[in-house]
């Protein structure tokens, strides 16, 4: 759906409400409240369903294979990146080459790697000698956090921004916070980084020194405490995750909600003498959302990779990281466990999108 | 539209005012509530740092009155086994946890004695008899003795130890034995001369011999770790800081901090600015400080520079003619450079001061020799007659009488084909771009084109000869048995763009000759100098052009430490030493330790606890407010 088209399940909806208008009950135009698809397009909705989650395996195997193939182009022996330079006799290197697989033909290397994938054994990576899974999740936890949190404020702030720029577009406000998103979006995320360290880890002038300058914790603490001091040292990360990442919600959210701002369903809201603010929140904002529920999908489905260059700015020792030094190696193990991983998850994110849209917009998947 | 005037409910005209006026307040009590909780959390997040924080940070010893030294890293842990560790945190760990049978000298490298207090040879130089320590004892309690240096030796040779990092030290080994607790017997199967100098840490065999597979097992889950080197491994989190504290029984003398951390800062100018916060006592550069980071330190109080002659050299190879070890030729390599003439002549238009001034900026030596002048047993120079000087009008002479004469400006051979080469480079190595940009002006004024082929991993072209010059260079061991090993006939691949130890597809049956006299010398003066006739042979074949031999340049907190010793103690580094001096010499300053940027454990709940009440309780107004009685009719 295009933020143009208007919403006839919104329309429909405040007319029911109009009908209602006693209560003072909210419009509930997308099904949202958990009515579903209708009793008789059900079949309709399972087949839809069935269709994506179909879709989404497909995409699953065209990365497993993507994954294997892709990284065997990148340049270099992982066996002789795994000695290091050092001097080794051609019956340690073959020894070596066994005992990862790699003397075998690549069909079997191929086979092998599918079937063990299947049992969630994505081997052993060559630079840690531990299995990838464990590398992959000692470092799921600390991304999910760094990037998780960032991910729920500047969707917060996104969405909370937009709506307040659109529904008083052209003025001041609206050019100052869209001017301000876009400048932050713009900005390099590492440069950012190091910039918030100078200035609040460090300290400028008499501003003194108040967060970490990096890592995700002091080491020394436990129970509640730590808990605190992870958040500590999260803040700074976060704010800069935060500023280079809502302007994508904001203007998505501006701008299906200035779409919206013209339809009659709102029209007739504000005829039955409703609010300014109460039109917009349980109207407008409603089937503004759309769209950018959409992008928050995406977008959660992104979350899983972590942020490289942040986290390498603040030493956080998550994914992206993780992704990073595998590559430089290049560690085909761990690189391909974790193009995986990050690739199921936009899958996922994404198919869990198409799976509730219909919910929200009685339009798609009929 | 105003859709307010049209609520047509009848209500007191204060009432009214009131309800007119409300929605322009809502419109910005959620804001300024927003604002302000945000406001409020970064402050007092931000007042989890230490109260009253100073800047720069500099937190007093802990309550227990425990001083910490922390080791700013950018490495991660390969692994904590060191039968399977590589990088250098990780061995430089392994100096610090375990005993090895010699340690070296922090003046002057040469070799001293660690676990074993004594070592000889026997008269055919196939059997070495090490006397071991008695007064070594395991973190445990339980005595080190000579049958865990034979335990770990054997478990190298075996074929479970197989591609173990300290493998190729112990491929000449026939027999290891300990016929007592104090006397280990190593049988050669031909002389070796490094066996003063054996850098393999020997475990205890009660704990390591319960390990399964050792070449899966990291070492890394139960602590602590059972050592007795000068420190003993506590703690380990994965990309995030490395603990040890002291042993104190460490036969040597307790080191005189308590803790040592070594804490994982993946960007260089975080590290930097952690120093100057305190937040760390050292950074370590990697490999080096960059001149921008190292001037910034300068000025800083309480901070010093440290710049020491470094362990590497930074080198220009030539390609000799890539070949297989039955002597099959591969690559592309030019063929102009197999004349000695046009390598020597590419070498004398090479001006290293420029190099030195303008890309290290002063932070690195001018080369010679192929062994850094910090070794200085080894290290070798040119004779004035010998030296392959700045001179380009002498490489233009060179370059005529080899049958490279300049024609249009472009140098062509007696095939016709022009001297364009190519040069890999390290796409991650500004040094190597930016001396390429040198090179070109050089040799392009001499006639001679050239191609900078900068990559991301230059071993797949290296490997298969198709290559005409590379920028090279390694770090050298005390002992120089690796690095001139990697040059010998043997390292040669046996398939073709086969991955193999040679550094360069050097093969010179002289330079074979000299090499396996110095491994079969016993006396080291002989062996020394035999190690410079190499070098000289080196130098001479152009084979190898060193151009500059970097600088360590790290820097710590003089409020920190106080004092700490450099290897070489007269001027050298204080990272990734090959003993452990540096770390269990380390005196604090008086009542500092760096800081570990946290605060009070009490404080820190309180407000943390505050916060949470000042969030909830704005929510909750937040909410309340939105919910007015017209809305809830």
């Amino acid at each position: 759906m295009t933020g143009g088209e208007r919403n006839p399940a919104a329309i429909l909806a405040a007319e029911a409400e109009a009908k209602d208008a006693a209560s003072g009950g909210p419009a509930d135009p997308a099904g949202l409240r958990g009515r579903g698809p209708r009793a008789g397009n059900t079949a309709a909705y399972l087949q839809y369903v069935a269709g994506k989650l179909g879709g989404a395996l497909i995409s699953m195997f065209a990365v497993l294979v993507t994954s294997f193939f892709l990284f065997r182009l990148i340049p270099g022996d992982p066996v002789k990146q795994m000695t290091g330079g050092r001097r080794v006799s051609s019956e340690q290197l073959e020894a070596m080459r066994a005992e990862f697989g790699l003397d075998q033909p690549v069909w079997k290397q191929f086979t092998d790697y599918c079937g063990n994938v299947l049992t969630g054994d994505f081997g052993t990576s060559y630079q840690f000698h531990t299995p990838v899974l464990e590398k992959i999740t000692d470092a799921l936890g600390p991304t999910l956090w760094l990037t998780g949190t960032a991910y729920v404020l500047y969707t917060l702030i996104g969405i909370w921004l937009g709506t307040r720029t659109a529904w008083r577009h052209g003025r001041f406000g609206d050019r100052f916070h869209t001017g301000l998103a876009l400048t932050l979006y713009s900005v390099p995320s590492f440069w950012l980084g190091l910039l918030l360290i100078i200035t609040f880890s460090v300290g400028v002038g008499p501003l003194p020194g108040m967060f970490p300058t990096g890592g995700m914790e002091s080491g020394d603490e436990s129970g509640f405490a730590y808990v605190v001091d992870v958040a500590h040292h999260m803040v700074l990360p976060v704010v800069t995750l935060v500023a280079v990442g809502y302007a994508q919600t904001l203007l998505v959210m501006r701008s299906s909600l200035l779409d919206e701002m013209g339809s009659d369903y709102l029209t007739t809201a504000r005829a039955k003498g409703l609010r300014d603010d109460l039109v917009r929140r349980r109207h407008a904002v409603p089937n503004a959302l759309l769209p950018t529920v959409t992008l928050m999908f995406v977008n959660l489905g992104t979350v899983v990779a972590g942020a490289i260059l942040v986290e390498t700015v603040f030493s956080w020792p998550g994914l992206g990281g993780l992704f990073y030094q595998a590559l430089s190696v290049p560690d085909l193990p761990l690189v391909q466990g974790l193009f995986f991983v990050f690739a199921t998850a936009v899958i996922l994110m994404n198919t869990v999108a198409d799976v509730i849209y219909p919910l929200l917009d009685p339009r798609v998947g009929r | 539209m105003d859709t307010k005037d049209q609520h047509g409910r009848t209500r007191s005209s204060s009432a009214a005012r009131a309800a007119a006026a409300a929605p322009a307040r809502k419109r910005r009590r959620p804001r300024l509530l927003l604002a302000a909780g945000a406001a409020a959390a970064f402050t007092l997040t931000a007042g989890l740092a230490t109260p009253l924080n100073p800047a720069p940070q500099q937190a007093e010893a802990k309550d227990d009155g425990k001083k910490t030294l922390t080791v700013a890293v950018a490495q991660s842990v390969d692994s904590l086994s060191p039968f399977i560790a590589q990088r250098l945190l990780s061995t430089s760990i392994h100096r610090l946890t375990y005993e090895y049978l010699t340690n070296y000298d922090a003046k002057d490298n040469h070799s001293i004695p660690a676990f074993a207090t004594k070592w000889e040879p026997s008269a055919d130089k196939l059997t070495w008899t090490y006397t071991i320590r008695p007064n070594s004892k395991w973190s445990d309690g339980k005595k080190a003795t000579a049958e865990d240096a034979a335990w770990t030796f054997n478990k190298i040779m075996s074929k479970e130890g197989t591609a173990t990092p300290n493998s190729n030290f112990v491929t000449n080994f026939k027999k290891v034995t300990a016929p007592s607790p104090t006397k280990l017997v190593v049988e050669l199967k031909k002389p070796q001369s490094t066996m003063a100098a054996l850098d393999i840490p020997i475990v205890p065999k009660h704990v390591w011999e319960k390990v399964d597979d050792i070449s899966k097992f990291n070492n890394d889950k139960d602590f602590p770790v059972v050592g007795n080197g000068p420190f003993i491994l506590t703690d380990f989190k994965v990309d995030q800081y490395v603990k040890l504290k002291a042993n104190k029984d460490f036969w040597r003398g307790a080191p005189k901090f308590d803790e040592l951390v070594f804490k994982t800062y993946k960007d260089q100018d975080a590290a930097v600015a952690a120093l100057k916060k305190g937040e760390v006592s050292f950074v370590a550069g990697q490999p080096a400080l960059t001149p921008a980071q190292a001037n910034g330190l300068k000025g800083e109080p309480d901070i010093k520079v440290n710049e020491g002659p470094g362990r590497r050299f930074f080198a220009l190879a030539t390609n000799p003619g890539a070949r297989t070890l039955d002597g099959k030729k591969f690559g592309d390599g030019h063929p102009a450079l197999l004349d000695k003439r046009v390598r020597q002549a590419l070498f004398l238009s090479v001006d290293r001061k420029t190099i030195v001034d303008k890309v290290f900026q002063g932070n690195a030596v001018e080369g010679a020799g192929y062994i850094p002048p910090r070794f200085s047993e080894y290290a070798w120079k040119p004779s004035p007659d010998q030296e392959l000087r700045y001179d380009p009008k002498r490489a233009a002479a060179l370059l005529d009488e080899a049958g490279y004469k300049k024609k249009g400006g472009k140098r062509v051979g007696k095939d016709g084909r022009p001297l364009d080469f190519r040069i890999l480079c390290h796409a991650t190595d500004p040094n190597d771009k930016a001396v390429g940009k040198y090179l070109k002006e050089w040799w392009g004024d001499l006639g001679i084109g050239l191609k900078v082929n900068c990559l991301d991993d230059v071993s797949v072209p290296w490997y298969a000869g198709e290559y005409d010059l590379a920028f090279d260079g390694w770090s050298v061991n005390p002992d120089p048995d690796f690095v001139l090993g990697i040059h010998t006939c043997p390292t040669l691949p046996e398939k073709a763009k086969e991955s193999a130890a040679t550094d360069n597809f050097i093969c010179d049956k002289k330079f074979d000759q000299l090499y396996d006299k110095q491994l079969a010398e016993y006396d080291p003066d002989k062996r020394a100098a035999l190690v410079k006739q190499m070098q000289s042979w080196l130098y001479d074949s152009g084979y190898m052009n060193v151009m500059a031999y970097p600088n360590a340049v790290e820097a710590y907190r003089t409020d920190q430490i106080k004092s700490i010793t450099t290897m070489p103690s007269a001027a050298g580094n204080i990272y990734g030493q090959d003993g452990y001096w540096s770390w269990w010499s380390a005196v604090p300053a008086s009542g500092k330790s760096s800081s570990d940027g946290g605060s009070s454990t009490g404080v820190i709940i309180g407000i943390a606890v505050a916060a949470v009440v000042l969030a909830g309780g704005g929510a909750l107004i937040a909410l309340r407010r939105r919910s007015t009685a017209e809305d809830r009719e």
